[in-house]
């Protein structure tokens, strides 16, 4: 299923170098590391050090993107699902190009568009006033976690992860992907959607390489919020959950293919605000 | 008042505010020598032999002895609990929460016993656990038991489903009010509950107990354990227990996470704070002295949510120390069960010595320490209101929870630099901002990493406001449609 074959007219195809995606751009890995997944196309091994920056791309970015208003980020989610339907062709060719590669795209496509729609909605459903009894105003609202850690599961390799990092933008907060091991190619790509969507850069970082490279690093990361763990073993979760306990990290864990605004809050924290009422 | 103007600032107290004693009765209360534990809905006789003494902290004497429950006793109420999981989650909602009014409505009617055993275990003054701890406590029951039947409004498009036995365990700075927060919400979602109170306050909770019996809530849908750090341990390891619900430390906190790793056990954690109370030149002065001193003196600082860093703006740093200095001593510290005490004892010994350790920290980095001019009573544990000037944000004492009346005043003079401050911590629970500028209010509440904020007021509470932290004060929320959700499983 590898990309970039040399055609059967004798035309050399130019073939991808696919980079790591840290802070906007696109990189090896500092470590000059790659490694073979499939044949004969190279993927990035990347490091710990590339897995720092990624979290330090991603904390740069939080807050510019958290401040962004909630019709801006539904714009560019939007614009995601936009870039993502006009490169149909690659990413079926990625997944295989069988009817459920058409399937897959489709429902990835869906899934931006969907939660570009709650952006704007989610306050109203989730937040709200409290009618609390005494003279004071106040309010609950819904507040991004700041960076998470999504870790990519390997099937379905695209919209598998287009449904974890969709709803963990929509809520404002800045992400460190990490590709699964195998299979890498789909979330590497994504990267290049992401690229050209208007997503300030840093906000979404997209790392490959050996998981048990970077999984202990990126769950014990003092300066990571939260971690998705769609993509990991029970092995592997509850080896995250010691881990994120060194800086009360939350753990989420969903049904692999939910889609639901319950899916954004658990990527945001309930803030409440009070003040005084009087003369 | 030429005469008045020429004296100390405590001199002037002295003056003004000299009262008469007025201790709260204690006769209509009654604590019995000794407890068992509340397993299956009665008191029961412990397996466990060991038992350690509750004490009062304003005098030293021994209140009564309590079981330092063990895995047998700890696997016997869970067992308890599971058992009554079956018929409580299946009953009708809204009998349900006939028995969670109830069991306000007597928290009302006993008031002032409540209120005065929580002021003789835990020394805090009578006029909070009266008008704080015990209505809050009263009034959180009676807000969840209206969930109780309600739950399907709750969370749109999802069908709730109750979790199971809750273990649950609690600290000593509001300790029946801690028990409303957690038992409320686990008992109206359809929950049953394996509650530990904190080692040095239980008597509440036990007092809790005869309460449930009194409302005759089924058998084993409460059920209270006493004991320290270990048996707490057992409580929130025991894999018949589904859901744990802790409040205190966030070095626990950090415990319990891991030792859950890999359980699928639902979690909350609301753990510790060190919260910037932030004061801006525009600010009313007077009012927002008034501020800071219920942010950090309230409860004997014994508020994880306490606003236990002054951020005053530059150019009104010294008039507001100066009235704050003055009004520190203006504050009577003395017996709490004295219905003028407004800085009662300090909950134990080993929370004392962790206040005197952490203030020596602060005189030897450097800051300045002001301490009015306070006499502490001959027995018990007491600190005097202390506030640090010339703090760095490195030192200990602006970066580590006191959880004592000590507050530590640092400057800034941009709203930016607030921001930056404020946030520079890896606790996230609480926030205070002080100004009359409303866009101002609202730009700071946006910006304060800390999940409550508030704008020319401080230490509020209610049922209906969700209370929970960002970052290192935990995850999950209390009160409120939000504080449901920890206990509901939505299909």
């Amino acid at each position: 299923m590898a990309p970039a074959k040399s055609g059967a007219n004798g035309r050399v195809e130019v073939r991808k170098t696919y980079k790591l995606f840290i802070g906007g751009e696109f990189v090896r890995s500092e470590s000059g590391r790659a490694y073979r997944f499939d044949g004969n196309v190279n993927v990035p091994r990347g490091s710990r050090k590339d897995l720092r920056d990624a979290v330090r791309g991603a904390r740069g970015a939080a807050a510019g993107w958290a401040a962004r208003t909630a019709m801006n980020r539904g714009q560019i989610l939007y614009r995601a699902a936009e870039m993502l339907d006009g490169r149909r062709a690659q990413f079926i060719e990625l997944l295989g190009s069988g009817r459920g590669a058409h399937k897959e795209v489709d429902d990835a496509v869906e899934a931006f568009v969907w939660y570009a729609g709650w952006t704007d909605k989610l306050a109203q459903v989730i937040g709200g006033t409290n009618p609390v009894a005494g003279p004071y105003f106040n309010f609950t609202i819904p507040e991004p976690t700041g960076v998470v850690g999504v870790v990519a599961p390997e099937e379905p390799a695209l919209v598998g992860l287009v449904r974890r990092v969709a709803p963990a933008l929509c809520g404002g907060n800045a992400l460190v992907v990490l590709a699964p091991e195998v299979n890498p190619l789909p979330a590497l790509t994504l990267a290049e959607v992401l690229a050209t969507s208007d997503l300030p850069a840093g906000v979404v970082n997209v790392i490959s390489g050996f998981r048990k490279e970077l999984l202990p690093w990126l769950a014990s990361h003092m300066d990571v919020n939260a971690i998705d763990v769609a993509g990991c073993t029970a092995d592997e979760v509850t080896e995250i959950e010691k881990a994120a306990a060194d800086n009360v990290k939350r753990v989420v864990k969903h049904a692999p293919g939910e889609m639901s605004p319950y899916l954004i809050t658990a990527f945001m924290e309930m803030k409440t605000v009070w003040h005084p009422v009087g003369v | 008042m030429a005469a008045i103007v020429k004296r100390q600032p405590t001199d002037l107290a002295k003056q003004i505010f000299e009262y008469a004693p007025a201790p709260e009765s204690i006769d209509h209360v009654k604590i019995e020598p000794r407890y068992g534990l509340f397993i299956g809905g009665k008191m029961v006789a412990a397996h466990s032999k060991k038992r350690f003494p509750t004490i009062n902290p304003a005098t030293e004497q021994k209140l009564s002895e309590v079981v330092e429950a063990d895995e047998v006793d700890v696997d016997r109420a869970v067992k308890a609990a599971d058992k009554a999981f079956e018929s409580w989650s299946a009953m009708a909602p809204s009998r349900r929460a006939r028995y969670i009014f109830r069991i306000s409505r007597i928290l009302q009617e006993r008031a002032r016993e409540l209120a005065v055993v929580e002021t003789m275990d835990g020394g805090k003054p009578i006029k909070e656990s009266r008008d704080v701890d015990i209505p809050l406590a009263a009034a959180h029951f009676f807000y969840y038991a209206g969930w109780a039947d309600k739950l399907e409004w709750a969370f749109p498009n999802r069908k709730p489903r109750p979790l199971g036995v809750a273990g649950q365990v609690i600290p000593w700075n509001f300790p029946l009010l801690m028990l409303a927060w957690k038992i409320a919400p686990a008992l109206a979602a359809g929950n049953t509950v394996v509650l530990k109170p904190a080692e040095t306050t239980p008597l509440s909770a036990l007092l809790f107990a005869d309460i449930c019996m009194q409302a005759e809530l089924p058998p084993g849908v409460v059920n209270i354990v006493t004991g320290g750090g270990k048996t707490g341990s057992v409580v929130v390891t025991h894999p018949g227990v589904k859901k744990v619900a802790f409040t205190g430390s966030t070095e626990v906190g950090k415990l319990i996470q891991r030792s859950l790793a890999g359980t699928g056990k639902r979690l909350t954690l609301e753990l510790g704070g060190k919260a910037a109370n932030i004061v801006f030149d525009d600010a009313p002065l007077d009012a927002a002295v008034e501020g800071i001193v219920n942010g950090i003196y309230f409860n004997q600082g014994h508020v994880c949510c306490a606003g236990s860093r002054l951020l005053v703006q530059e150019s009104i740093a010294e008039p507001l120390l100066e009235k704050l200095k003055l009004r520190l001593g203006t504050l009577r510290l003395g017996d709490p069960l004295d219905k003028n005490t407004d800085i009662g004892a300090i909950n134990s010994k080993a929370q004392l010595e962790k206040i005197e350790e952490l203030v020596e920290s602060g005189v030897e980095e450097g800051a300045e320490i002001f301490q009015p001019e306070c006499k502490l009573p001959e027995r018990g544990y007491w600190f005097p209101p202390t506030l640090f000037t010339n703090v760095s944000q490195s030192y200990r004492i602006a970066r580590e929870e006191i959880f004592g009346p000590v507050l530590s005043v640092l400057t800034f003079r941009t709203p930016a630099e607030a921001v930056e401050k404020a946030n520079n911590t890896p606790y996230g629970l609480s926030a205070g901002v002080w100004t009359d500028k409303g866009s101002r209010i609202l730009w700071m509440a946006e910006r304060m990493r800390a999940g409550v904020v508030w704008a020319n007021t401080f230490n509020r509470f209610d049922p209906t406001s969700p209370f929970g932290g960002y970052k290192e004060s935990g995850f999950g929320r209390e009160g409120g449609r939000h504080g449901l959700l920890p206990y509901l499983e939505l299909v």
